[in-house]
């Protein structure tokens, strides 16, 4: 009997210790977290050009999140050192991403800081990286007879440019560069907290399940 | 940071914690004993197979097959028949809709899974407009399999079960499907949203938080006839299926709302992003999927499952263990390290519910197996339990930092992903389409030899998207972690295997057409009329 009763306490102890562990207390550690001093918040425009992103998906393909020497040659690759949690501090949502069908982007605008070269290679990614996979992204520019003043003209390699006609980049394609050329984050570490990882001496949350039961 | 004390305090802690559980339900939840694993069949019923697919001269011959191992059995009680058909009766309006929106959501999510499969190997194709771009089709894909089909086929076939197994009519139909109107007009909205560039940016969750309250709603009303239900059976004991589907009918909700709760940030909006991304696949699609197994096994070959004690030890370990391994997913990430520790435990402690229920499929089978060539609709059940064993062992490894190292950022984790929600869930929930619907329209597959060829099709074409990803996958890994080899090199590799992706789940989809044929065909009563509606279903119309 109550066979009911004990389902919903059972299943609600049982979810509540999950989410103890990894919502409850993630989430008091993040409340304490400072950004580093060298980390500017986004301007305008480049939060703008966040929001391109993610309309458009681009965490499908690329994390922002190198990992540490020990683990893989991500530092060799140029992607950067290993992120520590203040990293992030100005990024809502957070874009860590999971797959790398493209390179990782944490340090992007530092290896490839040309604004040329990011909105050609949006426009056309096979024009820069042969073999690359990576979708064109023409709706975010526009052809045109010749460009008008204020406009950005892309500078395309010869063969991909369309003939008679020229490349401008549209705002969001502008924003999105500007948030491309933002993802630098190779400051030292000297002067941020260190990673919020418990003393060795006390593994308090991991006993947390036996808390619940 | 001493991470051996940190995992093995894990480990500690989790053991204790799991025997005390069990212990404390002991008395109250595992003394249903055989018993309680018969509760399943009408009285006296044991023994009598039921497999509604089958045309009448195939149900012969598997019942035939059933009785040649000498188990005596009586004929089923008629009242307790009458009362299944009743039950059946009363969920018949609610679950055919379900399942025909199901089948709908299905097609169009083949159909952004396969461009967006192309996509990467023809990455210049259907690229003028923004909202064919891969970011989109990928996403528009997920959220049509993981808010669309799944839950729409797997909460039809909920409908169907519970008052089956609690012998009393759904009550409150209607507000199953007012919930059914609310949460498809949310998802179309939703999916409409991500199409022009609104979402939240966070995988699982991309649907922004107006319009996923209205799918928390519509879920609830979805719920509540259930829980109604529930609350009238005529039953003492409750079955395991129904413990997965009510504990599944629980949890959903709150791990939607939790997660939906404006106030996460930075690295913790990553854990409770990972926390709901693999609790909604663990603590929901995957308990509905084990009731639909747990009942559909054993009553197509008219044998109770081998031990039901094991099942109820398989349902609170799963319960357990689940919910924290979602942080597997962050591993080599700024996150905590006690955290990872405490995922990578429970990832691996998950072997013991897998194990419990694979066992069980197993001895409950044995014996029995050529009981598959007769049963189309057993084939898909007990398939998809094997890709369920398959895929969780496959992902407690995968939760280990060596092998995580290779198959993290690449295509073997979409492999694998498709290994739980497709070998696994969708092959069980095909199974169960192909049960109920001659229960719930009173009518028989017109052309039972198209249910053979939609097995073949997804089985062949899963097959082969299946080893060709895991292999680009793994060489991905392999290619990325080899600091000589240019980035390139692990985008190259992975080619063939792309291609090879796109032709199996071609052939998927080409299955998804068959079943979605044969079901219309079904619901408009076309085709050949053989001699009788389904056993002991009377016609309602």
């Amino acid at each position: 009997m109550h066979s009911e009763t004990k389902l919903l306490v059972g299943s609600s102890v049982i979810l509540s210790i999950a989410i103890t562990a990894l919502v409850v207390l993630p989430y008091l550690q993040e409340e304490r977290r400072k950004p580093p001093s060298a980390l500017r918040p986004y301007t305008d425009q480049q939060l703008r050009g966040r929001q391109v992103y993610i309309e458009n998906g681009c965490i499908a393909c690329h994390s922002q999140q190198p990992r540490t020497r020990a683990q893989a040659p991500d530092f060799e690759r140029g992607w950067g050192r290993a992120p520590v949690a203040a990293d992030y501090y100005y990024d809502k949502p957070i874009l860590l991403g999971t797959m790398r069908t493209g390179p990782d982007l944490f340090n992007i605008g530092a290896r490839q800081p040309s604004v040329d070269w990011h909105l050609g290679h949006l426009y056309q990614p096979r024009a820069y990286t042969a073999g690359s996979i990576m979708p064109a992204y023409p709706f975010l520019f526009e052809r045109k007879a010749k460009a008008e003043t204020g406009e950005t003209l892309v500078n395309l390699p010869p063969a991909f440019a369309p003939k008679g006609e020229v490349v401008v980049a549209k705002p969001a394609a502008m924003d999105l560069v500007a948030y491309l050329l933002a993802l630098d984050h190779t400051y030292a570490l000297d002067d941020i907290p260190s990673l919020p990882v418990p003393a060795p001496t006390n593994p308090a949350p991991a006993p947390a399940p036996a808390g619940g039961v | 940071m001493n991470v051996l004390a940190i995992l093995l305090s894990a480990f500690v802690v989790a053991i204790i914690g799991l025997m005390f559980y069990i212990w404390s339900q002991r008395k109250s939840l595992l003394d249903g004993g055989q018993q309680a694993a018969r509760v399943i069949f009408e009285d006296g019923g044991v023994g009598t197979i039921e497999e509604p697919a089958l045309t009448p001269a195939a149900r012969a011959a598997l019942q035939a097959h059933m009785d040649s191992d000498g188990l005596v059995h009586a004929a089923p009680d008629p009242a307790e028949l009458d009362a299944r058909v009743a039950a059946d009766r009363s969920s018949a309006r609610v679950t055919l809709t379900f399942f025909s929106i199901a089948i709908i959501w299905l097609l169009l999510a083949s159909a952004f899974g396969l461009v967006s499969s192309i996509k990467l190997h023809a990455p210049d194709w259907l690229v003028d407009s923004q909202w064919l771009t891969f970011g989109i089709t990928r996403t528009l894909h997920l959220n049509i399999v993981a808010y669309g089909w799944a839950p729409m086929v797997a909460l039809g076939v909920c409908n169907w079960l519970l008052p089956r197994l609690l012998k009393t009519p759904l009550v409150g139909g209607s507000y199953a499907l007012l919930g059914a109107l609310i949460w498809n007009v949310a998802l179309a909205s939703g999916l409409i949203g991500i199409a022009n560039g609104y979402n939240t940016g966070l995988e699982w969750l991309e649907i922004p938080l107006p319009i996923a309250g209205w799918l928390a709603v519509g879920g609830a009303l979805i719920g509540l006839p259930l829980v109604v239900t529930l609350q009238r059976r005529k039953v003492d004991h409750l079955y395991v299926s129904v413990w997965y589907m009510g504990a599944a009918l629980f949890w959903f909700p709150t791990l939607l709302i939790l997660a939906k709760l404006p106030v996460h940030q930075g690295i913790e909006q990553a854990t409770t992003n990972w926390w709901f991304g693999h609790n909604v696949l663990g603590l929901f699609y995957t308990p509905l999927s084990l009731a639909t197994v747990y009942y559909l096994l054993p009553k197509i070959i008219g044998r109770p499952v081998e031990s039901y004690n094991l099942s109820l030890v398989g349902f609170w370990t799963l319960a357990f263990f689940y919910g924290q391994v979602g942080g597997h997913h962050l591993i080599g990430g700024p996150v905590p390290g006690w955290l990872i520790a405490l995922s990578i435990v429970q990832s691996m402690m998950m072997i013991i519910p897998v194990a419990a229920f694979t066992i069980n499929q197993h001895k409950t089978l044995s014996g029995h197996f050529s009981a598959l060539i007769h049963s189309p609709t057993l084939r898909f059940v007990v398939l998809g339990g094997m890709m369920y064993t398959l895929s969780s062992v496959q992902g407690s490894l995968e939760a280990l930092r060596s092998i995580n190292t290779v198959t993290h950022f690449t295509h073997f984790t979409v492999a694998h992903a498709h290994l739980g929600l497709y070998g696994f869930v969708t092959l069980v929930m095909f199974g169960a389409i192909y049960f109920i619907t001659p229960r719930i329209t009173g009518w028989e597959w017109p052309y039972p030899k198209l249910i053979a060829v939609h097995f073949w099709l997804v089985v062949g074409g899963f097959g082969i998207y299946f080893v060709m990803l895991t292999w680009a996958g793994w060489m991905q890994g392999m290619y990325m972690l080899d600091a000589a080899r240019p980035f390139m090199d692990s985008v190259k590799v992975t080619q063939p295997g792309l291609i090879g992706r796109s032709i199996g789940g071609a052939i998927m989809t080409l299955g998804h057409f068959v079943l979605a044929g044969h079901f219309l065909l079904m619901v408009l009563r076309a085709g050949p009329k053989r001699e009788a509606p389904p056993l002991l279903h009377q016609k309602t119309a």
